[in-house]
């Protein structure tokens, strides 16, 4: 505790994030984010890119705001009551909080998978039929069938499900319905994929196939994960992003990240010094 | 010595007998080196034996009481010089003049006949004597119990497990309490309907499309033959409730998902509890408000665009009422049900690019659903039970229709018809009621059960 409010006050009201924060291929570009909660501020000043089919981990210690960060990036915050959100936020040279941005195709092509499984009360199929019906990118029930098993196969889940696709997804374990929940979100052909610590709920076999979708995943989708586990970051991103009381102290090849740091708190933090 | 007193005089010796219970439970622990030596607090100790002390003195006096009257009247019965001549009513009317001269002997009544004099004199010593060796007794008891429950203070005395399973006797027996109450109903309508039925057989009242309960109480009397069909009833009891439903189900789930989904923090604080007013509202009052003002706008309304001969009262005006009536019900069942969808749903569906509104349709009511349908069952089974508003503003008329607009009756108005005012018993037309009490009981059971299965069946799913 100590720790953490001496560090506070050494990072300063102008810290400078080190590493390399800025990439050429950017899929997502954020300059200058500050976040509110009402009066409280959660993120301050925060700036990265997040290269196309790149895998991007966001670690550090609980309250640091990389949940917050990770949810402006499709805008669900905008279901939080009194959340602010300023600064440029780009997706392609889109501003993703423009005016002329419509919230629902935005989140069609930046995915979300949480950190609870959270299927619907329907059967397996229906929860994987959910986004591209709504958004009515099929007309026949051939192509639906068509989506639901490629999104199930993408998902490794095909093999498990495909005699029960009537089933309740809710019936499935935990590690399935994150899968399940990882399908749905591909269902909608989305370009960028956010997990909110997507196995936090789960034990570590599931965990382990997770991953392993992650990186298959990460051919042709770019993929930004926050998550409390650093081997898992070390496993599956290709560049690691550090905060600390919302603030982005570090952004920088994983290896990188968890060898040989640049800042001392990034260092403090992979090495269980607090967190 | 009164019953009055003597309960005072039993609660003040139970009091005294905690108090002393308890301290001796204190002076025992200071002798072994403080309180911890005990088994229990010291108040349970006490408790205890204000328990051993009340409760066989009570139950004393409640045996008491259920006998002593009886013993009395027949040792009263037996002094009687002529008693075994007479016949029962007689004994009975004999016995009430020899009460009333006893509780009041300057009653205006003249009585003359010595031996009820004597009788009511014998009667008052008796009160008398009965009452303190009924004081006598339950004092008696108090205190022998209370004493030992004294004696048998001890730190090893687990008083505290005592205490408690008295007081969960005590809850058990209350439990037990609504139960009982509920079988004797169902016993008596059961019981009521039977004989009914031995007069008018089951298919008759069941399948019997004619309603007309008038008997004749005597041979040559100009009145109905009585007719028991009560399917006019049973349709009058739908429709009335189909109507109801109409209004309340839409109006209700739309205001709540208006609640729960959209209003603001401020909006649902003023909303909610001005909607739960409605449900505060006394039933005669809706009654009243559907008679005078419902159903003549829908008359005059009527007749304005054409139609002739309207009923003053009609299905349309009570019913309609019902369903205001009602909308609290639908509204605040669904509500709590459409809250308890949990936000990681929502969220779900926001996340796949999902809009407000297909997330409500979509995923929030399919969800809550199982929880909706069990609220509005409930509303249901509140409609078919409903009297007062019916019985003010759709009429008696057993009309067999399906016009809205027609005066009709339902099951609950028959049921106030036939049983008021002066009735006999045993006539077919007042044992009609309790068959139609026994239908409308089956009917709401069951659809209480299916409605509480189905809202069980919905917490499961998230819990």
């Amino acid at each position: 505790m100590n720790m953490a409010t001496n560090t506070a006050e050494t990072i300063g009201d102008n810290h400078q994030t080190v590493g390399t924060p800025f990439v050429d291929n950017a899929k997502l570009s954020m300059r200058n984010v500050n976040v509110f909660y009402g009066e409280k501020q959660a993120i301050f000043d925060v700036g990265m890119d997040i290269g196309t089919n790149e895998v991007m981990a966001m670690i550090g210690p609980s309250g640091c705001g990389k949940s917050t960060f990770l949810r402006c990036l499709n805008r669900m915050n905008d279901t939080i009551e009194g959340c602010r959100v300023e600064g440029d936020l780009n997706l392609e040279g889109e501003d993703i909080y423009g005016a002329k941005l419509d919230v629902v195709p935005l989140r069609a092509r930046v995915g979300i998978v949480f950190q609870k499984p959270n299927p619907f009360p329907k059967s397996i199929y229906d929860n994987i039929a959910y986004g591209p019906r709504i958004h009515g990118l099929v007309s026949k029930r051939t192509e639906l069938d068509e989506i639901v098993e490629t999104s199930l196969q993408k998902a490794g889940l095909w093999n498990e499900v495909k005699d029960r696709l009537d089933a309740p997804g809710t019936g499935l374990s935990g590690g399935q319905q994150q899968r399940l929940c990882i399908a749905r979100t591909i269902a909608v052909s989305p370009e960028v994929i956010l997990m909110d610590e997507p196995c936090s709920a789960l034990d570590p076999i599931a965990t382990a196939k997770i991953e392993e979708l992650i990186a298959e995943l990460s051919e042709n989708y770019t993929i930004a994960i926050v998550t409390h586990s650093m081997q898992q970051a070390a496993r599956v991103s290709n560049r690691t992003a550090y905060f600390h009381l919302g603030k982005l102290i570090e952004v920088n090849e994983t290896e990188k990240v968890f060898t040989n740091p640049d800042h001392q708190l990034t260092e403090a933090y992979i090495t269980g010094r607090f967190g | 010595m009164n019953l009055t007193t003597l309960l005072l005089t039993l609660v003040a010796l139970s009091a005294a007998i905690f108090y002393t219970s308890r301290r001796r439970s204190l002076s025992k622990a200071k002798a072994l080196g403080g309180q911890h030596h005990l088994n229990s607090l010291p108040l349970y100790y006490g408790m205890m034996a204000c328990l051993w002390c009340a409760l066989p003195a009570i139950s004393v006096l409640v045996i008491w009481s259920i006998f002593d009257g009886v013993i009395i009247e027949r040792i009263i019965v037996q002094s009687l010089p002529n008693s075994s001549e007479l016949t029962s009513s007689e004994l009975g009317l004999l016995i009430n003049s020899i009460q009333n001269y006893a509780a009041n002997p300057g009653s205006l009544t003249e009585v003359s006949d010595p031996a009820i004099i004597q009788a009511a004199e014998r009667l008052v010593d008796l009160n008398r004597v009965n009452a303190m060796a009924r004081a006598l007794l339950v004092l008696i008891f108090g205190v022998i119990f209370g004493a030992i429950a004294w004696t048998r203070v001890s730190p090893e005395l687990r008083a505290r497990q005592f205490v408690e399973k008295v007081f969960q006797s005590l809850l058990l027996l209350s439990s037990f309490v609504a139960v009982l109450v509920t079988v004797g109903i169902v016993f008596s309508v059961l019981f009521e309907s039977l004989r009914f039925f031995s007069v008018i057989p089951v298919t008759d009242f069941v399948f019997g499309t004619h309603w007309s309960p008038q008997t004749a109480i005597h041979d040559g009397q100009v009145g109905g033959s009585g007719s028991f069909g009560a399917v006019p009833l049973f349709a009058g009891t739908l429709l009335i409730s189909a109507i109801a439903m109409l209004v309340a189900v839409p109006t209700g789930l739309m205001s709540a998902i208006y609640l729960s989904e959209y209003a603001d923090r401020r909006v649902r604080a003023i909303v909610k509890p001005m909607l739960e007013v409605l449900a505060g509202i006394p039933t005669v009052v809706y009654g009243f408000f559907a008679a005078l003002t419902v159903a003549p706008t829908i008359r005059s309304f009527l007749e304005g665009v054409g139609f002739e001969n309207v009923s003053s009262e009609s299905a349309l005006a009570a019913g309609g009422v019902m369903g205001i009536m009602i909308i609290p019900f639908v509204s605040s069942l669904s509500d709590d049900v459409i809250n308890a969808v949990p936000n990681s749903l929502r969220d779900g569906s926001y996340g796949l690019g999902a809009t407000k509104s297909e997330t409500i349709k979509k995923v929030v009511i399919p969800a809550a659903l199982p929880g909706i349908v069990g609220g509005i069952l409930l509303a249901v089974s509140r409609a078919i039970g409903e009297t007062m508003i019916v019985v003010m503003a759709a009429g008696l008329a057993a009309n067999l229709t399906a016009n809205p607009l027609e005066s009709v009756t339902t099951v609950t108005v028959q049921i106030v018809t036939l049983l008021v005012g002066d009735q006999e018993f045993d006539s077919p037309k007042t044992l009609a009621a309790f068959a139609l009490g026994l239908v409308l009981f089956l009917v709401t059971l069951t659809l209480n059960f299916i409605a509480l299965h189905v809202v069980k069946k919905y917490r499961e799913q998230y819990e």
